[in-house]
């Protein structure tokens, strides 16, 4: 395995994974081992507010969301690419600036397709 | 076995990164497998994102930061939001999916030799580069860091590949909204210059009323 210089800074990361394993597992595994447990129908069943639940919770929803979504991947997408580009700009490489320019310029148009389109209003 | 053998004796650092790959591997494919197995399909997602992390973890030992983030960022972040739409969406019972198992098991099997052959002929071909079996990793050139070494190629030496990805998420958009958008009735527009030209003696009356008479 390689030796990488920066894996040190992680380190923070992976202490907060270990805590945050040893907590969550902790107070799972105490309420149950620990608690009494006297489980029945009526108390495994979901509760609504009291009364029987009207249908499934696996409902359709509109496919608005969906689009929502797709637009929002679409973008972080975009600015994905801004972040290597954004910080090689003092390299001096106009031709790269131009290259990000055009490539949001596509985008633009597409983002105002959508505009006009009215894909951005909800109701 | 042999490479983290020999990593292990003359590790710069410690000896966590390796013990980490094992654990971010054990993990990664504990995930995937139940992604395709857990019977509530809200389940497998969350399986997926357990999976996307994990890989993340496995990408940021190689030294890929920034690949790293943006499988956070996208993957997780995004396109599990989308996969759990999908699930939610489609309304299929998935009980009844299960009901064709057995019969359709031979067709599978199939499918799943097929593949498996496929991975263990490209495995047996893939020809190793120069130094590449002493499991030294990838060449690092300079000293930038990963996403400056990214910066520095891809808007120049892979323009075009650049280019398409910009086109290809323009379609995506595009073809989105053109599958999915029914067209808005109802909606309630702001017409601002209309709402600013307003004047309130057009819209607006004032009238002097006597007490218990009424307008």
């Amino acid at each position: 395995m390689p030796y990488i210089p920066y894996l040190g800074e992680y380190f923070p990361v992976l202490i907060f994974l270990a805590i945050a394993v040893v907590l969550s597992s902790a107070m799972v595994g105490m309420a149950y081992l620990v608690a009494r447990q006297k489980p029945d129908k009526e108390k495994n069943s979901a509760y609504e507010c009291g009364f029987e639940a009207f249908d499934s919770a696996r409902r359709r929803f509109d496919v608005r969301y969906y689009l929502v979504a797709i637009l929002f991947i679409i973008f972080d997408l975009e600015v994905a690419f801004l972040f290597p580009w954004a910080i090689t700009l003092d390299d001096g490489s106009v031709f790269a600036f131009w290259s990000m320019m055009v490539f949001l310029g596509v985008l633009t148009i597409g983002f105002i397709y959508e505009w006009k389109k009215g894909a951005l209003e909800w109701e | 076995m042999e490479t983290f053998l020999a990593y292990l004796n003359e590790a710069p650092g410690t000896v966590l990164p390796g013990l980490m790959f094992y654990v971010l591997a054990i993990v990664l494919l504990y995930a995937g497998v139940m992604v395709i197995t857990a019977r509530n399909p809200v389940h497998s997602v969350l399986f997926l994102i357990l999976a996307f992390f994990n890989a993340a973890g496995l990408f940021l030992l190689l030294g890929a930061e920034f690949i790293a983030m943006l499988l956070v960022i996208v993957y997780v972040g995004a396109v599990a939001v989308l996969f759990l739409f999908v699930v939610m969406m489609l309304d299929i019972d998935f009980e009844q999916l299960r009901k064709g198992f057995v019969r359709n098991l031979p067709l599978g099997l199939l499918a799943g030799v097929v593949l498996a052959a496929q991975g263990i002929m490209f495995a047996i071909s893939w020809s190793f580069a120069e130094g590449a079996k002493e499991g030294k990793g990838p060449t690092v050139l300079s000293s930038a860091t990963n996403t400056e070494q990214i910066g520095q190629v891809l808007y120049t030496h892979y323009m075009l590949p650049f280019q398409v990805a910009g086109l290809v998420l323009l379609v995506a958009m595009i073809g989105a909204i053109v599958l999915t958008h029914r067209g808005n009735t109802g909606v309630k527009r702001q017409k601002v210059a209309a709402q600013n030209s307003r004047r309130p003696a057009d819209v607006l009356k004032l009238n002097s009323v006597n007490p218990g008479e009424g307008v």
